[in-house]
């Protein structure tokens, strides 16, 4: 791996910045440089959010542009449409099938999409989806969607799967650890 | 030891090796994470001041006694702390004092886009920059070494991807420094004219010297590569420029005032076309063209919002990185929302019901200015909300003033809202004030305020009593209510706006965010007895969704707090089983 630039997009209070943290933790364990920009404060709060995640031997800007990101992982249908242009020719899209209704569909002044994953199936070539809130409920813990969408991550990435685990071992808290490591091989087998 | 830190983590860690004592601060977007984590110090004392002024006075008082001292905040906050920022220009420090502040271009979390480096122009203060998380540890440290060298408070700014991105930092060790010793020195410290025209003159010569040193120091750097292009640039608008341009050249400045004239001159000479690269205003341009330097800068690229790779090579190369994208197809914005369960909705449930005129306020509540509360009329500065109100009611008459209110959060009203309170009290207004008491300062991620009754480190502390307060100044009226019970809190807005005499309303109900908070778990509709009446749908709920046919509650947001079936008509809202 020479460089990979990641985008993980979703809506604000779904856990990306704990998925951010722990895919830049990963990288830092095989030494490379890294940058993971984040969204704090008003954007925050129910809007959409975006993270990137620069890996490679020398990263200069933290922000990843249009047609720059190897992988998209999207932890909602309607941000991966509206991310998507930022993939590669050849990245990858991994979807959450979770759908969060913003407030101008809430209020009936637009419509929700129809039919997204199959669009994004026909414009992209690498597109993997799943139902993360589903496997998160089974796991007994409707807040490991993003656990599961790390899990989905790390088998599309070519970095050691211990060095995963050793990550969300430092990260996520104790009480809370064996769930995550249970939701994290949930997404990794469906990879 | 090597570390991912975030760049605001990292001016936390750079503050703890410099050995400073005292940390303070208010919390504000992109601000707050640094004396969060300085926090985690136990060899640093830091505290949430009240506001910003506060503060910074505070870490005056802590360097003029001899103790390092780092006051941080976000650009806006430095508007609030300017007082005391002009005139610690002209006293100096004892030990080091280092003033952080944030701006943010792009305006994430912002009212405005100021450029704060005007400030350290317009203080006589010199100024700082990093571009990451390491510059950002290394260069405090090396601020409170010019601080003490030059005698002056320094500032150090940040912006939003700054703070807020992650890089990798190498960790050092806490240096032991102990309190200079404390002389009283009123020619220095105490400024009435006759003493403050003499210390004019120390900034003076203070600010010559630095301008030399900026020629000399290793913040500024020239990374030499192509010559036929030179840029000049710094922060984050430095690594925008590395992407852009590749292998050209840069003069990279980590001190950003006083500029290093001769440098930038050594520099220009080499080069064949020179850009400047900043981000919102020409600081650096304006300059270097009094030099008698010729620049491309603002004659391309704009003066507002943030920059990013694409957007330099698209305004100076006329290129940018595309991807695919999926046509015909309408994305909704998402624009942020108050969570569920938030106390705010009641309150603007009822304040819509009665088609108030709402004089706003800084906190999560602005939001209740977007669709589809849409219950705010104005919005400009932390506390304005009761100023505002008075001024309405002044200019426009007590009938008017009877159907209009001022809101504003516990915290905001601590910062810069009692001051607004006194004056309606002393100028005979009748504004009626809601407080917004949600136990917490919540937009900023909960930080601990004085009506909460714990400090930065979650130790039990004497709490602000707001009635008390309240009634200390001058107000009779003050009801407490809470905004969940609908029917109470509506009649008591409607005496209270009615009331020929000031009034304050105490909005009283935790953030739903809080760990203490316990709700009943989702609820559901029950479609046999749903009428769609869409009454629910007033109090504008994320989790609640009209599908056309139905309305549906979605499970994995709501957090059941009941709001929804309290409007209900038909009580065809209950908790949803197993």
């Amino acid at each position: 791996m020479d460089k990979c630039n990641i985008m993980i997009v979703g809506v604000g209070g779904q856990g990306t910045l704990l998925a951010s943290r722990v895919i830049g933790n990963v990288a830092l364990k095989q030494n490379y440089d890294v940058k993971v920009s984040e969204v704090h404060g008003m954007s925050q709060r129910g809007g959409s959010v975006v993270t990137y995640v620069k890996i490679g031997d020398k990263v200069y800007s933290p922000i990843i542009e249009k047609g720059e990101a190897d992988i998209i992982i999207a932890f909602e249908m309607l941000e991966a449409l509206r991310w998507a242009e930022y993939l590669k020719e050849d990245g990858k899209l991994l979807v959450n099938e979770q759908k969060i209704n913003p407030m101008p569909v809430i209020i009936g002044k637009e419509k929700y999409p129809e039919n997204i994953m199959e669009k994004l199936r026909e414009n992209y070539k690498n597109v993997i989806s799943l139902d993360a809130l589903k496997i998160a409920k089974e796991c007994k813990n409707i807040k490991a969607v993003n656990t599961v969408l790390i899990g989905l991550l790390a088998k599309s990435m070519n970095i050691d799967k211990e060095l995963w685990i050793e990550s969300l071992k430092e990260i996520v808290p104790q009480k809370a650890l064996d769930v995550n490591l249970k939701a994290f091989e949930e997404g990794y087998s469906r990879g | 030891m090597k570390k991912l830190m975030l760049g605001n983590e990292a001016v936390a860690r750079g503050a703890y090796e410099a050995g400073v004592k005292v940390a303070t601060a208010y919390p504000g977007t992109p601000s707050t994470e640094i004396t969060e984590n300085i926090a985690k110090y136990d060899e640093v004392y830091s505290e949430w001041s009240p506001n910003e002024k506060v503060a910074l006075e505070v870490a005056i008082g802590s360097s003029i006694a001899g103790g390092r001292a780092i006051c941080s905040m976000k650009h806006v906050g430095l508007n609030v702390a300017a007082d005391p920022l002009f005139t610690v220009s002209y006293t100096g420090v004892n030990a080091g004092l280092v003033i952080m502040v944030a701006d943010d271009p792009g305006m994430h979390s912002s009212q405005n886009e100021q450029d704060s480096r005007m400030y350290a122009k317009a203080s006589k203060i010199p100024m700082v920059e990093p571009s990451d998380s390491e510059e950002c540890k290394e260069y405090v440290k090396e601020a409170f070494e010019i601080s003490e060298k030059f005698d002056t408070p320094v500032l150090f700014r940040l912006s939003t991807r700054i703070s807020h991105s992650q890089s990798i930092v190498e960790i050092g060790d806490r240096e032991d420094i102990a309190l200079r010793e404390y002389k009283k020195d009123p020619d220095k410290y105490v400024m009435m004219p006759a003493m403050a025209r003499k210390r004019h003159v120390a900034v003076e010569n203070r600010m010559a010297a630095l301008a030399e040193f900026s020629n000399t120091t290793p913040l500024n750097r020239i990374e030499w590569g192509n010559t036929d292009v030179g840029v000049i640039t710094s922060g984050i608008a430095y690594q925008y420029a590395r992407e852009a341009f590749g292998d050209v050249s840069y003069l990279k400045l980590g001190m950003i005032y006083p500029l290093p004239d001769k440098l930038i001159k050594e520099f220009s000479e080499k080069v064949k076309v020179l850009y400047v690269i900043e981000e919102l205003e020409p600081f650096f341009e304006d300059h270097i063209k009094k030099l008698g330097i010729k620049v491309i800068g603002k004659d391309v690229l704009p003066v507002m919002g943030e920059y990013s790779a694409n957007l330099i090579r698209e305004k100076v190369f006329g290129n940018q990185s595309t991807g695919k994208k999926i046509e015909g197809i309408g994305t909704p914005v998402r624009p942020p929302v108050m969570c569920p369960g938030c106390p705010h909705r009641g309150m603007f449930y009822v304040l819509n019901k009665l088609k108030l005129t709402v004089s706003g306020d800084i906190g999560c509540y602005t939001l209740g200015a977007l669709p589809p509360t849409q219950a705010m009329d104005t919005c400009v500065c932390m506390g304005a909300s009761i100023g505002a109100a008075h001024g309405m009611e002044k200019s426009r008459g007590k009938e008017f003033g009877s159907k209009t209110v001022a809101i504003l959060g516990d915290s905001t009203f601590v910062h810069s809202g009692i001051t607004g309170l006194v004056n309606v009290v002393y100028n005979k207004g009748n504004s009626t004030v809601i407080i917004l008491d949600n136990s917490i300062t919540g937009m900023t991620g909960h930080q601990h305020n004085p009506t909460t009754g714990f400090t930065i480190k979650g130790e039990p502390t004497r709490q602000v009593d707001l009635e008390k307060l309240c009634h200390a100044v001058g107000v009779d009226r003050v009801k407490v209510v809470d905004p969940f019970n609908l029917k109470e809190f509506e009649k008591t807005v409607r005496e209270e706006i009615a009331a020929d005499e000031p009034s304050v309303v105490i909005s009283q109900r935790p953030c739903a965010l809080l760990k203490n908070v316990k709700f009943e778990g989702p609820h559901k509709i029950i479609n046999e007895k749903c009428k769609k009446c869409k009454m629910c749908m007033k109090i504008g709920c994320p989790a609640i969704v009209d599908f056309g046919d139905h309305i549906e509650i979605n499970d994995a947001l709501c957090v059941g707090c009941g709001l929804c079936s309290k409007v209900c008509n038909f009580d065809a809202i209950e908790k949803a089983g197993e």
